[in-house]
């Protein structure tokens, strides 16, 4: 078990806007909590989208609503066990006065949990638990990615209207699988087909075999999925290996094939998949950030990347239309809302619950790239069922 | 009924999987009376040395030398410095021993790897399918863990029944004191068991490391698996163990695919009925 590795590194971003221009007295640095895994499984996740939340604060000259900036991060190891106290240390003892995180979906119960007692901003750049934006909503959280809902909704529609009459739906047993697994059903109801079987295996068991031997005998047309990193790999792979490709068509939300394509080779080749990005959308903010994105990370820029890059243009518009006090939540949230969020996935607005109103992309893989080959769902919100802003 | 076959197929091969596991932890908990909760760590060692050989080398059959040389080390050891101590001591003091190998070596794998889920390709030779029935196909790799599986069982059944060697382990672990009065180092059968327990599991992780991919904890649940496997099958018993693998194998998969809702109990509650039908085991010769 590991010892809690708790990094905190500050100041690197506003040393470097104050190095680019001289300082000019601003009263207290603004406090933001970057809560991100930065060891274990979503690591890589994590170092995308702070990396991503960095180049954007440098590009606004390290200042949101005229403050400069001071980012806090903290590694919350994924570990949701680890999560109350590590919110309770940003807000208590680091006296940050905004957050945002993070990428695993029980671990971000806690930051919605802290946000909505402190009404304090929360930009959330990954995680798709769809309570964050329905149930648990609340006027001071918004989310920079998806619902779980929404990339598997796209799928499904688009499967409709490619006439699949008849779909199985193919997860682990845990929340994310079974949120998409309700889009992807809503999504080919809206197109005259239906989920007509839904089949699980234990989070994170990677022993296939007695799922995929069903899936000849259940008189569907095509298959949808939800795994996403190791699993995914093992489950593309596996699929290929049981000869299912040729009679059933595997496809799935985007995070089947996100990142996981070069371990998945051959087997994957030619999948379809649907998310809110994927490669070859050459709009020129698209190609303006991977660019600027490759020489501030010295690597590609992934669907994290631009999550978290989103996150800090929306943390930025909304501190901007206060003046940098985050505690005008009103002024805040309405500034978002009403804001066009100029993104490299292409440009969204937000939901009424607060979560992006946007094109769902249908990708296929090819020499290890989700080639974007058309839209499965345009300008798609998450239902956001059961979210009463107070 | 083509659907069903396929899955007694897939019930088989875990459970072989399951044997090559658990037949290790039954030898050690038969001649020595050490309970080793580490036993699953040492399933997850040898599938990241698949993972780092295969990697290293681009050739993965140099793994399972790799890890069945390694085992043999690393079991040697392991029982020359701790088990050995431990021997006597009551199960609470081995429990605790064991459960820091089992953080130690997870340590050891965060720092020396890191925690990161990774895939092992299959050997190219056999990156092909054969179909089997019901529209399904097996992967040729699958079919040969299968056989290798099956054949590493017919030999430990035929060394632990036909061999003298063998005919020592089984008395050393119904009565230590009397192989040592008759002139046996029970202390080199002990050494020799748990090297050879600690190979047969890291042989099977690298066997598995293809199947399943290599991830943090992945032996976990396998660790549970293989208990239940020793209690039904009886302590000490490699027959039982066998059997009890397949049938554990069988209705973990066939339980998983007609009752999703009681899997995760199917298991737990065949080793109930067992131990109240035959309290020692399936197998035991007590």
């Amino acid at each position: 078990m590991p010892i809690s590795r708790r990094s905190i590194v500050g100041g690197a971003i506003a040393a470097s806007g104050l190095l680019a221009a001289p300082a000019i007295a601003q009263g207290a640095p603004l406090k933001i909590g970057l809560m991100l895994p930065f060891s274990g499984t979503f690591a890589a996740l994590g170092e995308s989208i702070a990396s991503a939340f960095e180049m954007h604060v440098k590009e606004l000259g390290g200042k949101m609503g005229g403050r400069v900036v001071e980012l806090i991060r903290v590694d919350d190891e994924s570990d949701p066990a680890k999560a109350p106290a590590n919110v309770n240390g940003l807000i208590g003892r680091s006296k940050v006065e905004a957050l945002v995180g993070t990428v695993h979906s029980g671990v971000v119960m806690a930051l919605v949990q802290a946000a909505r007692e402190a009404e304090m901003p929360l930009i959330i750049p990954n995680a798709g638990n769809v309570a964050a934006t329905r149930d648990l909503c609340a006027p001071s959280i918004f989310r920079s990615s998806f619902s779980n809902w929404q990339p598997a909704y796209g799928m499904g529609k688009a499967l409709a209207a490619k006439g699949v009459k008849k779909a199985a739906w193919v997860t682990w047993d845990y929340a994310a699988g079974k949120e998409s697994g309700d889009g992807f059903g809503d999504g080919l109801r809206s197109g005259g087909a239906e989920l007509t079987k839904v089949l699980t295996v234990p989070f994170p068991e990677t022993n296939f075999q007695p799922l995929l031997a069903q899936l000849p005998g259940l008189g569907v047309e095509a298959v949808g999925s939800f795994f996403a990193g190791g699993g995914a790999i093992q489950f593309v792979k596996d699929y290929a290996a049981a000869g299912l490709r040729d009679k059933l068509p595997l496809c799935g939300s985007g995070f089947l094939t996100e990142g996981v394509l070069k371990p998945q080779g051959a087997a994957a080749e030619g999948l379809q998949t649907a998310l809110h990005y994927g490669d070859g959308i050459d709009n020129p903010k698209n190609l303006a950030f991977r660019a600027a994105f490759k020489t501030h990370a010295n690597r590609d820029a992934d669907v994290y990347a631009v999550q978290g890059y989103d996150a800090a243009q929306m943390l930025g518009i909304g501190l901007a239309a206060t003046k940098g006090d985050a505690t005008a939540i009103k002024d805040f949230a309405a500034a978002i809302r009403n804001a066009k969020i100029d993104s490299p996935r292409g440009a969204f607005t937000i939901s009424a619950s607060h979560n992006p109103v946007q094109t769902i992309w249908l990708r296929e893989a090819k020499n290890g790239e989700n080639r974007v080959i058309g839209t499965a769902a345009a300008a798609l919100a998450d239902p956001g069922t059961g979210c009463k802003m107070t | 009924m083509g659907g069903f076959l396929v899955q007694i197929l897939n019930g088989l091969q875990y459970g072989l999987l399951l044997f090559l596991i658990s037949s290790g932890l039954t030898l050690i908990f038969g001649v020595m009376g050490v309970i080793n909760l580490a036993h699953g760590s040492l399933y997850m060692i040898g599938a990241y040395l698949t993972y780092v050989v295969a990697g290293a080398t681009g050739e993965f059959w140099l793994a399972l030398p790799a890890a069945v040389i390694g085992g043999l080390v690393l079991g040697a050891v392991l029982e020359r410095i701790l088990f050995q101590r431990f021997r006597h001591r009551d199960h609470l003091d081995q429990v605790l021993l064991t459960f820091a190998l089992i953080l130690l070596f997870e340590e050891a794998r965060a720092a020396l790897i890191d925690n990161q889920f990774h895939a092992v390709q299959v050997p190219p030779v056999l990156d092909f399918s054969v179909p089997v029935m019901g529209g399904f196909a097996y992967s040729a790799y699958r079919l040969v863990v299968l056989a290798i599986c099956l054949a590493v069982a017919a030999c430990m059944v035929a060394f632990v029944e036909r061999t003298r060697l063998g005919a020592s382990i089984r008395a050393a672990a119904e009565n230590p004191e009397m192989v040592d009065l008759l002139g046996i180092d029970a202390r080199l059968i002990h050494t020799l068991v748990f090297a050879a327990g600690t190979a047969l599991a890291m042989l099977a992780g690298a066997l598995a490391a293809p199947l399943q991919s290599v991830y943090p904890g992945m032996g976990d649940g396998f660790l549970i698996l293989s208990f239940i496997v020793v209690v039904i099958g009886g302590l000490g018993s490699i027959a039982g163990a066998f059997w009890a693998a397949l049938l554990v194998g069988l209705i973990d998969t066939l339980g998983k695919v007609y009752v999703p809702q009681l899997a995760g109990i199917a298991v737990c509650g065949l080793m109930a009925l067992v131990l109240l039908w035959r309290p020692t085991g399936l197998f035991s010769r007590a």
